[in-house]
């Protein structure tokens, strides 16, 4: 049937349910509870099926968006999934923690009047749909072997999708990761009620379902170098090592017993479940009073972290003003409402212990924002004299993080930057070594799960080509 | 899973454990540690290696009874398995001919000494080893120490064993008496700080090897980091060993005692684990 050209645009987004914020403080169960069908059906009834698809466009994986939304519509949730999973093999994951705000949701036709359609919303209702209805998956059919094989070196979402997209060539693939479990910063660094890791568990089960190998507790650059992949029998390696080592700010006091990084608070109580010690072995300081140190996603989940493993005052410091922060908006105003206290424009001076080398305070300074720098954004100068002292116990720092040299350091003919970065083609991922490749933040430093995917899919398509042409 | 291939007693309390792991075997060298998880509720624990056997594809593990991963770790038996075991990690020891190399190695630290010994030997250099413990039980490796050794001295702190005293006493006296190119020094923070106190009158460079609290040992946490010449540098990547001369010792003192509540409780519900299985 045709649709009526003038129909009435429902400028209605249908809100997505949350626990309650003062009970949810208490606990690690998801935070974002999903859509209901009902609710799925009536978001989905929105799309106006334009014919221009901006959305298909914003999304770094080039996912069939109106597709996708049209089959869960229809009340064809197969369909769904199929369209869905045929470009994005991590759709639970990137549904949940995808900032849809900046990316397909910002370009889609109904944000010219503050009503995008909810794409992340539906997107993770398809991916949990598909979950709960396994035995409804029709097997993905993969093609007759090539008989070529690669190694993908980090678990996480680029080295997921290349892995994924690279066996649904034909290819045979083994994936090193160096921790205990898959995943990546998807397993260690964004938390339980977030990012359910049972989710992330199922998403690299459907990865190994296509006959991806993943060996865990490898470390790649000491265990075998990337030259002795290759000699060893690889005809190519992709590198999806990501960012993962901490910056720290360089401050008086940064070793002072009750300092993290927000890699190892997040490490500890995600990756190691110290939020279950003592069933679990591995500890972490509950502090009373605790300073969370940066303005990103990564200091929002520490923040929130504190709050659940018991903390008492929770303080986001960030050297900017509100609008400057570079969590997504949705992250900050669940931090809100679950108490968490922001001190903006304030930036420490320096971390000040107690005789048995413990954090007691951290001094500040009060900012102000000055010209716009290279990022665009007002720079942030030092109110002189503004100095004050804050009562805290632990300090968590999430300034960013950079790659690990680790590959970098024991991989000849590698190019690298000065931001130890890895230099590959922005389309293709090719690195300027032969037969290797790189993308994720390994190559454009911290960015999203979203943006690694797609350079995880473009470096897949570009070995995929050069596989087959040899 | 990682087959216990054989595990014994080296003393009541300090466990030895030969484990298959052909990969880490092929590429271990001298100085570097690995990470161990026991099992699915376990710590990622570091520890030296103190040996290994590229044909047989083996290591060998050498831990001390301390903590509740420690004492779990002395509960398996062989032809148990460890959950998770990654290596080889850290940067091998600087092994060149030097000359005259003194190796001590203080209790548990025997253990890492002997590798790093024995290929400061094979290099050509003249190696004089102390090693030393609280007293007799908890002495091992005389015997392998020997083997890889010009010369050896034996301590014990209570005099139940050997000459009584500490480590830091002969190699003071070896110092004095001849020309040493290195030290290596091995042990308890405290020992190492002392025997670089000792030698740095006397201008030896001297090696020691940071046992941090880390949780993935590959850079990414930077619980391991510690002060070095004034900068911060992380024992798992930079390290495990570092100038002894340079290391902030206070640093390293407090950061060790982090955990220590936690490591209690740990323990004690442990040992209270242990008694009503028995």
């Amino acid at each position: 049937m045709e649709e009526k050209p003038k129909a009435k645009i429902n400028l209605n987004r249908v809100a997505m349910p949350h626990q309650d914020p003062k009970a949810r403080a208490k606990n690690y169960s998801e935070v974002a509870l999903g859509y209901t069908d009902a609710m799925a059906l009536e978001e989905a009834s929105r799309c106006i099926q334009c014919p221009k698809r901006p959305c298909v466009g914003g999304c770094p994986v080039n996912v069939d968006i109106p597709e996708f939304i049209k089959a869960v519509r229809d009340n064809d949730m197969v369909e769904a999934v199929r369209v869905l999973k045929s470009k994005n093999a991590l759709p639970a994951v990137c549904g949940r923690v995808c900032p849809q705000e900046t990316q397909c949701e910002q370009v889609c036709t109904l944000a010219k009047k503050q009503a995008p359609i909810a794409i992340g919303r539906l997107e993770r209702y398809v991916a949990d749909w598909d979950l709960g209805h396994q035995d409804k998956r029709s097997p993905t059919v993969l093609p007759p072997p090539t008989g070529k094989k690669v190694a993908v070196i980090g678990s996480g979402p680029a080295g997921l999708t290349c892995a994924a997209d690279l066996a649904k060539f034909g290819h045979k693939v083994t994936v090193y990761e160096a921790l205990h479990t898959a995943g990546g910063v998807l397993m260690y660094g964004i938390p339980e009620f977030r990012l359910p890791k049972k989710i992330v568990q199922s998403e690299v089960d459907y990865v190994k379902s296509l006959g991806v190998d993943v060996q865990l507790d490898s470390v790649m650059g000491k265990l075998a170098t990337v030259d002795e992949l290759l000699e060893s029998g690889y005809d190519a390696v992709f590198l999806g090592t990501g960012a993962g080592l901490p910056m720290f700010l360089d401050i008086p006091g940064e070793n002072l017993n009750g300092v993290y990084s927000a890699n190892e608070y997040l490490t500890r109580t995600n990756l190691m479940k110290a939020y279950l010690f003592p069933e679990y072995d591995t500890p972490i300081k509950i502090g009373k009073r605790v300073a969370v140190i940066g303005g990103g996603n990564v200091a929002m989940d520490s923040a929130r972290c504190a709050l659940r493993l018991g903390a008492d005052v929770v303080y986001i410091v960030y050297r900017r003003s509100r609008t400057e922060m570079p969590a997504r908006h949705e992250e900050v105003e669940n931090a809100e409402e679950e108490g968490i206290v922001f001190k903006m424009l304030t930036n420490p001076k320096q971390i000040l212990g107690d005789d048995k080398g413990w954090v007691k305070a951290m001094e500040c300074y009060e900012m102000e924002l000055g010209e716009p720098d290279a990022s665009g954004r007002r720079r942030p100068i030092v109110k002189q004299g503004s100095e004050f002292t804050m009562d805290v116990d632990v300090v968590v720092i999430a300034l960013g993080t950079t790659p690990n040299p680790l590959i970098a350091s024991t991989t000849k003919g590698l190019d690298t930057t000065k931001r130890g970065t890895v230099v590959a083609d922005e389309q293709s991922g090719k690195t300027v070594k032969d037969r290797v490749w790189a993308g994720g933040d390994v190559v454009t430093g911290a960015a999203t799960v979203i943006s690694a995917m797609g350079a995880g899919k473009r470096a897949a398509a570009s070995i995929d080509a050069f596989l087959k042409g040899q | 899973m990682y087959k216990i291939l054989s595990k014994e007693k080296l003393t009541p309390v300090i466990d030895c454990l030969k484990v298959e792991a052909p990969a880490i075997a092929k590429k271990a060298r001298a100085g570097q540690f690995v990470i161990i998880r026991i099992d699915e509720v376990g710590e990622r624990v570091p520890l030296t290696l103190a040996d290994w056997d590229a044909a047989a594809g083996t290591i060998t593990l050498v831990a001390m009874e301390i903590g509740a991963s420690t004492c779990k770790l002395g509960g398996l038996q062989t032809g148990g398995s460890i959950l998770n075991l990654v290596g080889p990690l850290g940067l091998p020891s600087e092994i060149e001919k030097f000359g005259t190399v003194v190796c001590v190695g203080g209790g548990v630290g025997i253990a890492p000494v002997h590798p790093i010994a024995r290929s400061l030997r094979q290099a050509g250099n003249k190696v004089i080893s102390i090693i030393g413990a609280r007293n007799k039980d908890l002495l091992f490796w005389e015997d392998k120490m020997r083997l890889v050794s010009d010369e050896l001295i034996v301590t014990t702190d209570d005099g139940s064993y050997a000459r009584k005293g500490l480590v830091t006493e002969p190699l003071k006296e070896i110092l004095e008496r001849e020309k040493v190119a290195r030290v290596v020094a091995i042990g308890p923070a405290i020992m190492m700080k002392f025997c670089s106190l000792t030698t740095k009158p006397f201008n030896v460079p001297t090696v020691v090897s940071l046992n941090s609290i880390m949780v993935d040992g590959t850079g990414m946490c930077g619980c391991c980091r510690l002060s070095v010449g004034g900068q911060t540098r992380f024992a798992c990547v930079d390290g495990p060993e570092f100038d002894g001369h340079q290391v902030d010792w206070d640093i390293v003192f407090d950061r060790q005692k982090v955990y220590l509540k936690e490591e209690k409780e740990a323990l004690d519900r442990w040992k209270e684990c242990q008694c009503q299985k028995s």
